[in-house]
């Protein structure tokens, strides 16, 4: 059996079935890890934890205590801290760190506990590769190397969850945890053939997640289908009294409206998505973007149309102002967060220094990596006293007219459709040597966390040199379930998301 | 952005730059800063800032939780990856002679 062509949902069946156990499939993926080490998928394996985790499942599964969700195996970005595993956030500054407890999303997907009683009783097959903490769009700023697309090894797997991405399109994990905090969930998942989802601000904990930038940051399941995305996003999403952001309305099943058609009552099968109104902002289309994309994202709308929704334009006026906006408030959060890092109570500390502030300004300087660096010196500047007003205040107020443009557009459709990014995975080192070349790259995800709201990535098409494109679906606040229902609908009527990636045996 | 500027919020951000590092990160600095200047064309008069993207939609009381004890002892665990310590506690540079 091909466990790693199956989906989340099958193969929890066959599980509920007993025609394979956790140990099994464990093993399975373990093994396909070991001898998948080219694309430098994962920073930490632990064999014998992963193991001891299987086993524990198997004891729920045939004790009858299983979960929907018990005894298969996730792979974590290295960005949530785990008890066991190393937790680096891809940083020499965290080498080696072992967290003394797991992130609440760890914990809500692993085996249940005396501490843990609803402990999804998932397997964790290790932790993946990332651009330290979390900043990057090409997985090339990991201190531990870049993660290889599994679809082409001379391309990126994008970023931030790159190794994440990759491990999933490799088959090397059944489906992956990701966090985006300006498209690092979407993007690599549309430069892989994946589908992902960054759930509205607030649906899941951030505590246990190292911070990046804490008004933006948002996890988020990445797996080979809407419906395996749903399932894993049911059991991250809870309410946290760990995270004074975590919304109290936080848990619910995001996969209730799958298989249902849009307009409660449609009776027509083959127009399940008739009174979905989709809106197509107009700056998501313009100039910059590769024609091929456009080309995919445009034949998915159609394809969307076929299946009973309305296409109109919408306009989203301040999508080129996201950018500024994004990297001015994102590093000054950056740079506060990352104070703790001091060299002190764990993390890299200097061999070499005269006094307390030497020690604090040769272990950061050794530690950090040139992005990391590069935004905390943009984050200290605009936090600075002559220079807040101009750049952080202005940021923060753009970006109440960038939520306030995506209820106008809001008004109008129930969904916004566009492309993830401008183009499909690029070569590695195209683009690393000019960081704001690398920026722009971010100009359709970025406004979706500047507002909060629920975005998708969902495998439309392949570019001129096979790789992935991927359409982004946008919904109002707390509309998960709805956007996972339409990207369920479209894969029902598409294979994109079952195409296999071409150097994966 | 001037060099002087680079080396004061390097200073500030507890980072060390040599001449060289702070010359070679001056025009990518200089190059995202002149993205940013183009948010100042934008008119925000009577517009609060937004911190936190819910309260765009709702307000929240901040959450506060019951001041009691629920984490136990855990100092060793949380003491392993101390990159120095003596006698369980942190250990640092000498800050008073």
């Amino acid at each position: 059996m091909s466990w790693h062509n199956t989906s989340i949902a099958l193969m929890a069946k066959a599980l509920a079935a007993k025609e394979v156990s956790s140990t099994e499939l464990t093993k399975y993926f373990l093994d396909r890890i070991e001898s998948g080490k080219q694309w430098n998928a994962y920073l930490d394996v632990n064999t014998h934890l992963s193991l001891e985790q299987a086993s524990e499942a198997d004891i729920l599964i045939s004790s009858g205590k299983a979960g929907k969700l018990t005894g298969i195996p996730v792979a974590h970005k290295d960005v949530f801290v785990t008890r066991g595993w190393k937790s680096t956030a891809a940083s020499k500054i965290l080498e080696g760190y072992l967290s003394p407890f797991d992130a609440t999303v760890v914990a809500n997907l692993g085996i249940p506990s005396a501490e843990n009683p609803n402990g999804a009783g998932m397997v964790c097959l290790g932790k993946t590769n990332m651009d330290e903490f979390a900043m990057g769009s090409s997985n090339e700023n990991s201190a531990y190397g870049p993660v290889l697309n599994p679809w082409n090894s001379e391309y990126v797997a994008g970023g931030s969850s790159g190794g994440s991405a990759a491990a999933v399109a490799a088959g090397l994990a059944p489906i992956a945890t990701g966090t985006d905090t300006g498209g690092s969930i979407r993007q690599p998942a549309a430069f892989c053939g994946l589908t992902g989802i960054k759930p509205s601000y607030g649906r899941v904990s951030r505590y246990g997640m190292i911070a990046y930038a804490s008004s933006l940051d948002q996890a988020g399941p990445m797996g080979k289908t809407a419906e395996d995305c749903a399932l894993l996003l049911s059991a991250m999403s809870s309410h946290d009294p760990r995270d004074s952001t975590s919304l109290a309305d936080s848990g619910e099943d995001y996969g209730r409206h799958l298989n249902q058609p849009w307009k409660e009552g449609n009776a027509n099968p083959a127009k399940p998505l008739e009174g979905l109104r989709i809106g197509l902002p107009k700056e998501f289309f313009a100039e910059g973007l590769a024609e091929d994309v456009a080309k995919s994202v445009k034949a998915a709308a159609k394809a969307l149309q076929d299946l009973g929704a309305e296409l109109l334009e919408v306009s989203l006026p301040k999508t080129k102002l996201s950018i500024p906006v994004y990297y001015v408030l994102a590093p000054a959060e950056a740079s506060s967060n990352l104070s703790r890092f001091d060299g002190v109570r764990y993390g890299h500390r200097a061999s070499e220094y005269r006094d307390l502030g030497d020690m604090y300004q040769k272990s950061r300087t050794e530690g950090f990596g040139a992005e990391v660096r590069r935004r905390i010196l943009i984050g200290t500047y605009v936090l600075c006293h002559g220079y807040y007003d101009a750049y952080y205040l202005q940021a923060q107020k753009i970006r109440r007219i960038i939520a306030a443009d995506f209820q106008a557009a809001f008004s109008e459709c129930d969904v916004i459709l566009g492309p993830v990014a401008p183009d499909v995975a690029w070569r590695l080192g195209e683009k690393s040597k000019d960081p704001v070349q690398m920026y722009l790259e971010d100009i359709y995800t970025l406004s979706t966390n500047l507002a909060g709201l629920p975005a998708m990535s969902v495998p439309c098409g392949l570019s001129k040199n096979n790789l992935p494109i991927g359409m982004q679906l946008i919904g109002n606040y707390f509309s998960e379930a709805r956007l996972l229902q339409v990207a369920h609908q479209y894969q029902r009527a598409s294979d994109w998301h079952l195409r296999q990636a071409s150097g994966v045996a | 952005m001037k060099l002087d500027d680079v080396q004061r919020i390097a200073h500030l951000s507890r980072l060390e730059l040599s001449q060289a590092e702070a010359e070679a990160v001056l025009p990518q600095l200089q190059a995202i800063f002149s993205l940013v200047e183009e948010m100042q064309a934008v008119d925000t008069a009577d517009l609060e800032p937004l911190a936190h993207p819910i309260l765009f939609l709702r307000d929240l009381a901040q959450p506060l939780r019951v001041d009691q004890v629920t984490e136990s002892d855990r100092r060793s665990e949380n003491m392993q990856s101390a990159p120095a310590q003596q006698d369980g506690y942190f250990l640092v540079p000498r800050v008073i002679e």
